[in-house]
């Protein structure tokens, strides 16, 4: 992006846009919330694996799994955009390849989180 | 008018792969990203998912024989090991954030328990899975 910079710009040279320490401390902040519900979805997951459709249906149903389940598709949607960010900004240097792919991680955990988590509710508030 | 281009000093770059020696924490920072973006790919599955469950009993069924052939399994077993990689490995760095953990003896034992963790659990959790009929 240098060739964008005026050069009043560079010659103040004040650096990043100060936005680096919010995303660094929310990357954190959702690891640790994906600690405990990673742990709690092992173990959903054995159990979804053992049952069918209707055995699923039941355990989605009830409103501490709906919710964890949510938190769960939310928190690591939101964490994993935070991360695919940081390998894109790391490998990738040509500036239209670059705001391509960040638009594609980011409208596809946008996407595939909402739909989760809208197909998650439904089943869950008896829909299905 | 003035030429401003020395401007900002040259900022940090991150370390190149090629210049670094084989070692336990090395290979661990670059496992923690490749499990990471496996994890990607994990969610995406979870979403899928999720979708089949709301698209009815055929579809799920579908999904679930899926993930429950042996192409399917395999990936299953991938994600046990990067969730738990991942898992261990992102509590190392929470300790590294917190300032701790940074003398090398320390870190080079980290690294080997992370990966001694997401065997021994990914095992414990697929032997769980057996017992309790869920492959």
């Amino acid at each position: 992006m240098e060739n964008y910079r005026t050069p009043l710009r560079r010659a103040r040279g004040l650096g990043s846009a100060k936005h680096g320490v919010g995303h660094w401390i929310s990357e954190r902040v959702s690891a640790i919330a994906l600690v405990p519900l990673v742990l709690w979805a092992v173990f959903g997951v054995i159990t979804l694996a053992a049952t069918d459709y209707y055995g699923a249906v039941a355990w989605i149903s009830q409103p501490l799994n709906a919710v964890l389940m949510v938190l769960l598709v939310a928190i690591s949607f939101w964490h994993m955009h935070s991360g695919m960010r940081v390998v894109v900004e790391d490998y990738i240097h040509t500036t239209l390849s670059k705001s391509a792919l960040l638009l594609l991680n980011l409208f596809v955990c946008g996407l595939a989180g909402s739909l989760a988590v809208f197909s998650i509710l439904k089943v869950a508030l008896g829909g299905a | 008018m003035t030429e401003t281009t020395p401007g900002p000093r040259a900022r940090p770059l991150s370390p190149h792969l090629e210049i670094w020696r084989f070692h336990a924490t090395m290979v661990g920072s670059i496992l923690h990203r490749i499990t990471g973006v496996g994890l990607y790919f994990g969610a995406l599955i979870l979403a899928g998912w999720a979708l089949s469950l709301a698209a009815g009993p055929d579809a799920y069924q579908a999904f679930m024989e899926l993930l429950g052939s042996p192409l399917g399994k395999l990936v299953m077993f991938g994600l046990t090991l990067s969730v738990f990689y991942h898992l261990a490995k992102g509590v190392q760095h929470l300790l590294w954030d917190a300032g701790t953990g940074f003398q090398l003896p320390i870190a080079n034992m980290g690294a080997i328990a992370c990966y001694a963790f997401a065997i021994a659990a990914s095992l414990a959790v697929w032997a769980i899975a057996w017992m309790t009929g869920a492959l």
